[in-house]
């Protein structure tokens, strides 16, 4: 295949994912690809724009379709009461049980449990960034075969994000810094992000870290090595 | 404000709670009403089959298990029921003054003005796609649905999810054209 063929390929794929990208629907990952395509595309960004009218006229046509009126509920709701009476909760799933047990909660309670809540998770983060750094300190064995673009391969920092932070928060933090996230999130929503693609001197990490500390989004951070 | 989430919503409904099951309907009513009205194009039978779907929600929740959102589940449940009430009735049989009104809604009154309106134009121009083409187009446009969920609900490959988008926005630009608006592509 050639480079044109190849280069048409890529081309296509990024157009075809204008809509969900217009919809807000896609992965952080293909957003970003979008968007950069879009900012050195001037033909892509006319595209879009065509995919964004489409978007506010199919919004518009479906808003005037109106909606049922009440015989829907009344009828669906004879029909509930003709069906057989269930027992109460038998089927419910564990994941469902434990979010109804806290939907229980008034704020008071989950206040507080929130809060002993962030110190295990404090606790955590700590405990397991230590095991890490550890880790990483003792594996010395490697195969001369081992691949050299291993996830592994960098310098990492493990970062919880500060819970106020919302995902458009971390998106902007994550590209002003050129991290990447590597793994997570692990047990205390912890995550390990990349800060640098080759290894870096310790000093240099923790500067990075003690910088990265300032901004509000992050709620831990400290080295992986 | 904190309010239940859909899921456990379903995990009550699977319990028997009327409750949670009017304030499922009042929540998701008019969207899947509205998804299933532009598959059948008549009002009274959509009325019906969305009362069809919530019965099946209200009876299958027990079985739900998360692995998509409760609303995906819910246009899968709802694309079944407008399917096979089409297969049902013929389409000759489709109350076909409420598919006028559907496909006129954005530009009757005043349909001389409207033709130069690029935008009613366009709508128009929505109403008047392939039952396939409509339905992608709603999925992804209306309904905010992802290529993964569109697959879900629809019961293809996200390749052809994908494929299917590009072709109905490329009959989308053909019917333009042939309303005078050419928009350059493909």
């Amino acid at each position: 295949m050639n480079t044109d063929n190849k280069e048409k390929i890529a081309y296509d794929e990024i157009e075809s994912l204008l809509p969900w990208h217009a919809a807000g629907t896609l992965s952080r990952r293909d957003s970003q690809r979008v968007e950069q395509a879009l900012a050195s595309d001037p033909e892509l960004a006319r595209r879009f724009a065509m995919v964004r009218e489409e978007l506010g006229e199919t919004i518009l046509l479906n808003e005037t379709l109106g909606a049922p009126s009440g015989r829907a509920m009344e009828k669906l709701f004879a029909k509930i009461d003709a069906e057989p009476a269930r027992q109460q909760a038998a089927s419910l799933n564990l994941s469902a049980r434990v979010a109804d047990f806290f939907a229980s909660f008034s704020p008071r309670t989950l206040a507080y449990a929130g809060g002993a809540a962030v110190l295990v998770i404090i606790l955590q983060a700590g405990i397991i960034a230590s095991v890490m750094i550890k880790e990483t300190k003792t594996a010395g064995y490697e195969t001369a075969s081992a691949p050299a673009t291993d996830p592994g391969v960098g310098a990492f920092t493990i970062i919880r994000f500060a819970p106020q932070a919302s995902s458009d928060d971390i998106t902007k933090f994550l590209e002003a810094n050129r991290l990447q996230v590597a793994s997570g999130p692990m047990p205390g929503g912890l995550y390990k992000v990349r800060v640098s693609m080759t290894g870096l001197p310790k000093g240099e990490l923790a500067a990075i870290v003690k910088k990265l500390q300032q901004d509000k989004v992050v709620g831990f951070i400290a080295t992986a090595e | 404000m904190q309010t239940t989430s859909d899921e456990v919503l379903i995990a009550r409904i699977a319990g028997g709670d009327r409750l949670a099951m009017q304030v499922l309907f009042a929540r998701h009513q008019v969207r899947v009403y509205r998804f299933v009205l532009r598959l059948v194009r008549n009002e009274a039978t959509a009325e019906d089959l969305i009362s069809e779907v919530f019965l099946d929600v209200w009876r299958q929740a027990g079985k739900f298990e998360g692995r998509s959102a409760v609303s995906t589940w819910m246009l899968s449940i709802a694309r079944f029921k407008a399917l096979s009430a089409l297969r049902r009735k013929p389409e000759q049989e489709l109350d076909e003054e409420t598919a006028e009104q559907i496909e006129d809604h954005a530009d009757t009154p005043e349909t001389a003005l409207a033709k130069k309106d690029k935008a009613a134009v366009l709508r128009q121009a929505l109403s008047k796609l392939s039952a396939d083409h409509r339905e992608i187009v709603d999925l992804v446009y209306y309904h905010e649905k992802s290529v993964e969920e569109v697959a879900e609900i629809v019961g293809i490959p996200e390749a052809t999810v994908k494929t299917r988008m590009f072709y109905a926005r490329k009959k989308l630009s053909e019917i333009l054209k042939e309303q005078g608006i050419d928009r350059g592509w493909p």
